[in-house]
């Protein structure tokens, strides 16, 4: 019986995760395959994509055209279910609502977690993403290295499966040959962008998602992943045939019935499911990790949201893969005699240092793509190639004014029309209308490009979060309040995003008269707005210095783990799932060697 | 493809900004349509039944009266009329989605409301004023002179700022309605949404005719 409810919760697991998503799956996952007994308790409701995924369904079948609104910001059929960046009962208070200052935290209460609407974009850190602080004295430098994390990076991308290339750049590692799965072919923006960009000395490759361009090898891929483990090999081969490969249709935003793309629910909980050894709780909103009189871990206090009642949950260890800040709510609020600050915080670093991603845009119409004959552009769902990081020597040499790059995520084509954006061209003071709209209409359709920049942002000490004394949630769990500041390295690089974006486009023959903003704190989009928030936890080389050790286990408390992004002590530009992951398998790793040696 | 994050932001930002509007601005002649004073309706909420198709009205009611309707639907053919190639967007359900869109209680509807509902009473009005009959009523001749003067825009003190701001919004909100349906979807060329065997990349001749061919790999 996997979908457990309280009252059937057992009291023999030897691991409770919290949470479901990216960190959650991964933990859950490789502890189940690997035989400990596993519970996984979720805040939100059940969801399984292959039957409550809109794969098909157009606008005009969805209320306001599917456009978004704060009970679905994506829009109608974003897969997020009773998330966003405020879910009704669960305030979050800002210091300051001055602009810049604010951090909008996004949630998402559902099994999967955010994994189900995610970009699907899955870059590695390189090396020196891991040592930041080496490099250019800011930050901090992580206890491990590239090499550390390399295989697990294999492992991640040969278990979910990721289209890319290796083009050996500077700080954009390789994969092993054959664990990438062939790209698809650019689209016509996306090659325009190509052969301008070369001119102006910026690269485009085929992107790395994590979505299914051909099956997945399901004879050789489970013994690679789990050797000597032949139950493991044969739980996953059954599943990874389940998985269809994309059929070049519908957003990824969506979810994917056909499991095509990488959701915590297509890739990780069923195979876990299968293995007997994963019972999952939801509806189950965790409230404090407890603790016996030795300072261990006994389990999870949670309150049943159908009835407001509390329950608590044993095991031997408890992995908290809450979200970066959901996690520090958690430690915070587990307060004890023991541990009166929260657990896991003699540093008095929970809840400091939190990140997100710099993110900025711009775009134009491009001339040179108007009237195009119709042709399918749906793809792969999302982006074929992006830009990596292309500057390190310029910035190397202090030519940039600001510390640590970013890379270039592309909008083009001709998408499924939606209910936003403007379909005439008004210049010329008037609002076009008419036969005119009609032609324009079909004149811009798909001929408009945009960039998107997303960051590296440099923890600072005035980005954090905390308790908040007074506020509490609707289940009167006190609730987090959040700090935030940018620095000018985040304000100088946005600048630089957009002075390259509007030469860019112009080498594409836009020629718009609208120019962005010199000011990058006017372009910057909000703290948490990219849904990239890492930090809080972060893991460090001493117990004074940091949260966890390299293994991501508590300095405090050595049951307790924090699989998701918290323990980042830096954010790279590259998107944070892939590492989330990679990291949550080697914690888990570590784990059952814990538990074999019997340390916990 | 998704989503522009800064979209999905500016959608939460202008909640509060309709309350304001609400309680400072008249909602014009309510012609005893019911419950426009006040939100009407709950929104679909956080977890609406995505599988189930809908249609205008299923999740709050409808707030335009009769007459304003006609009108919006007059309107809805000026801004996209019928030609040889595909139909006017009323006759594709633009009319009902403009009138779900005003009707919705979410901030960002409720602050368009005050804004087409005066809009279209001030059509009415300025018709009258023209041509002794209200929109409806006059020749096409006499609508498209007055779509003439407010698709212009309008300096922010001038007499006419309203009506072109209206005008904006309400062509906005056609082009979405219509642009979203297959048949629109038809008309403005796109061709997806269906599953396919293999994903060929774009045309080798469009590739050849705009001189991409080295930009082909992967």
């Amino acid at each position: 019986m996997p979908f457990v409810t309280p009252d059937s919760v057992s009291d023999k697991y030897d691991v409770i995760v919290v949470g479901s998503g990216a960190a959650g799956g991964q933990s859950a996952y490789t502890l189940a395959m690997e035989g400990a007994k596993v519970l996984m308790i979720e805040a939100g409701r059940t969801y399984d994509p292959r039957s409550e995924t809109p794969m098909f369904q157009t606008p005009d079948q969805a209320p306001l055209r599917g456009a978004g609104n704060p009970d679905k910001p994506f829009g109608y059929y974003d897969a997020t279910i009773d998330g966003g960046w405020s879910v009704p009962g669960e305030p979050y208070t800002n210091v300051s609502t001055e602009r810049g200052r604010k951090f909008m935290w996004w949630r998402a209460r559902m099994l999967g977690g955010r994994t189900n609407h995610w970009g699907r974009i899955s870059l590695r850190n390189g090396p020196y993403d891991f040592k930041p602080r080496s490099r250019d004295g800011l930050g901090f430098d992580w206890p491990i290295g590239y090499e550390d994390v390399a295989p697990y990076y294999d492992k991640v991308e040969m278990l979910v499966g990721v289209y890319g290339t290796n083009e050996g750049l500077e700080n954009t590692p390789n994969s092993p040959e054959g664990v990438l799965l062939p790209p698809p072919k650019a689209r016509i923006g996306e090659l325009l962008a190509r052969q301008r960009g070369r001119g102006i000395g910026i690269p485009v490759i085929p992107a790395h998602r994590a979505v299914l361009s051909r099956p997945l090898d399901f004879r050789t891929i489970p013994a690679k992943l789990h050797p000597g483990n032949a139950k493991a090999q044969k739980v996953l081969a059954e599943d990874m045939q389940n998985r269809a490969a994309c059929f070049w249709a519908t957003a990824c935003g969506r979810g994917c019935s056909i499991r095509a793309n990488y959701q915590s629910t297509t890739v990780h909980i069923p195979p876990a499911l299968a293995t007997g050894n994963l019972d999952i709780v939801t509806g189950a909103m965790a409230r404090e990790v407890t603790v016996d009189a030795a300072g261990k871990a006994t389990g999870v206090t949670y309150v049943d949201k159908a009835t407001g009642r509390e329950h608590h949950a044993s095991a031997r260890a408890v992995v908290l893969a809450a979200s970066a800040c959901e996690t520090v709510r958690l430690l915070l609020n587990s307060k004890s005699a023991l541990f009166p600050d929260g657990l896991a915080n003699s540093s008095g670093l929970v809840g400091k240092y939190i990140m997100d991603t710099v993110g900025a845009s711009w775009g134009g119409n491009i001339p040179l793509l108007e009237d195009l004959p119709p042709h399918n552009e749906d793809g792969a769902g999302g982006d074929h190639v992006y830009t990596p990081w292309w500057l390190y020597k310029e910035q190397l040499a202090g030519k940039l004014g600001f510390a640590r790059g970013y890379h270039v995520e592309f909008t083009t084509g001709r998408q499924m029309p939606q209910a936003y954006g403007t379909y005439g061209n008004d210049t010329g003071g008037r609002t076009s209308y008419g036969s005119r709209l009609k032609e324009e209409a079909r004149r811009h359709y798909g001929a408009y490009v945009s960039f998107t920049g997303r960051g590296e942002m440099i923890p600072n000490k005035d980005s954090y979060c905390e308790i908040d004394p007074k506020v509490v949630d609707k289940w009167g769990i006190p609730v987090l309040r959040f700090t935030w500041k940018w620095s000018e390295h985040e304000i100088r690089q946005v600048a630089h995003m957009q002075r390259t974006f509007a030469d860019w486009i112009a080498a594409m023959g836009c020629v718009s008269k609208n120019t962005p903003s010199a000011d990058g704190s006017r372009a910057i989009e909000p703290g948490g707005s990219i849904i990239h928030e890492v930090g809080g936890t972060l893991m460090g080389a001493t117990p004074s210095t940091s949260v966890t050790n390299s293994w991501s286990q508590a300095w405090d408390v050595k049951n307790v783990f924090v699989a998701d992004g918290g323990v980042f002590p830096s954010n790279a530009d590259k998107n944070p799932t892939l590492t989330i992951m990679a990291l949550a398998w080697r914690t888990a790793d570590r784990i059952l060697d814990e538990m074999r040696r019997g340390n916990i | 493809m998704r989503i522009d994050r800064r979209l999905a932001i500016k959608w939460i930002i202008t909640a509060g900004a309709g309350a304001v509007i609400l309680g400072g601005r008249s909602l014009g002649a309510p012609d005893g349509a019911p419950g426009r004073e006040a939100y009407p309706a709950h929104g679909y909420g956080t977890d609406p039944d995505v599988m189930k198709p809908y249609k205008p009205g299923d999740y709050w009611p409808l707030v335009l009266s009769d007459a304003e309707r006609g009108t919006a639907a007059v309107l809805c053919d000026i801004v996209i009329p019928a030609d040889s190639r595909s139909p006017g967007a009323s006759s594709v359900g633009v009319v009902d989605f403009v009138d779900e869109w005003v009707s919705a209680p979410y901030p960002g509807n409720v602050n368009d409301r005050p804004r087409v509902v005066d809009g279209l009473a001030w059509l009415d009005a300025e018709s009258t004023k023209r041509f002794g009959m209200p929109f409806t009523g006059a020749s096409q001749e006499q609508r498209i002179a007055i779509c003439e003067d407010i698709s212009a825009d309008a300096p922010e003190d001038s007499a006419l700022s309203h009506a072109s701001r209206f005008f904006r919004l309400f062509r906005d909100l056609v082009a979405r309605g219509y642009y979203t349906t297959p048949v629109g979807m038809k008309e403005i060329g796109y061709v997806g949404n269906v599953p396919l065997a293999a994903f060929e990349g774009p045309p080798a001749d469009l590739i050849a005719r705009l001189g991409l061919a080295d930009e082909v790999k992967g």
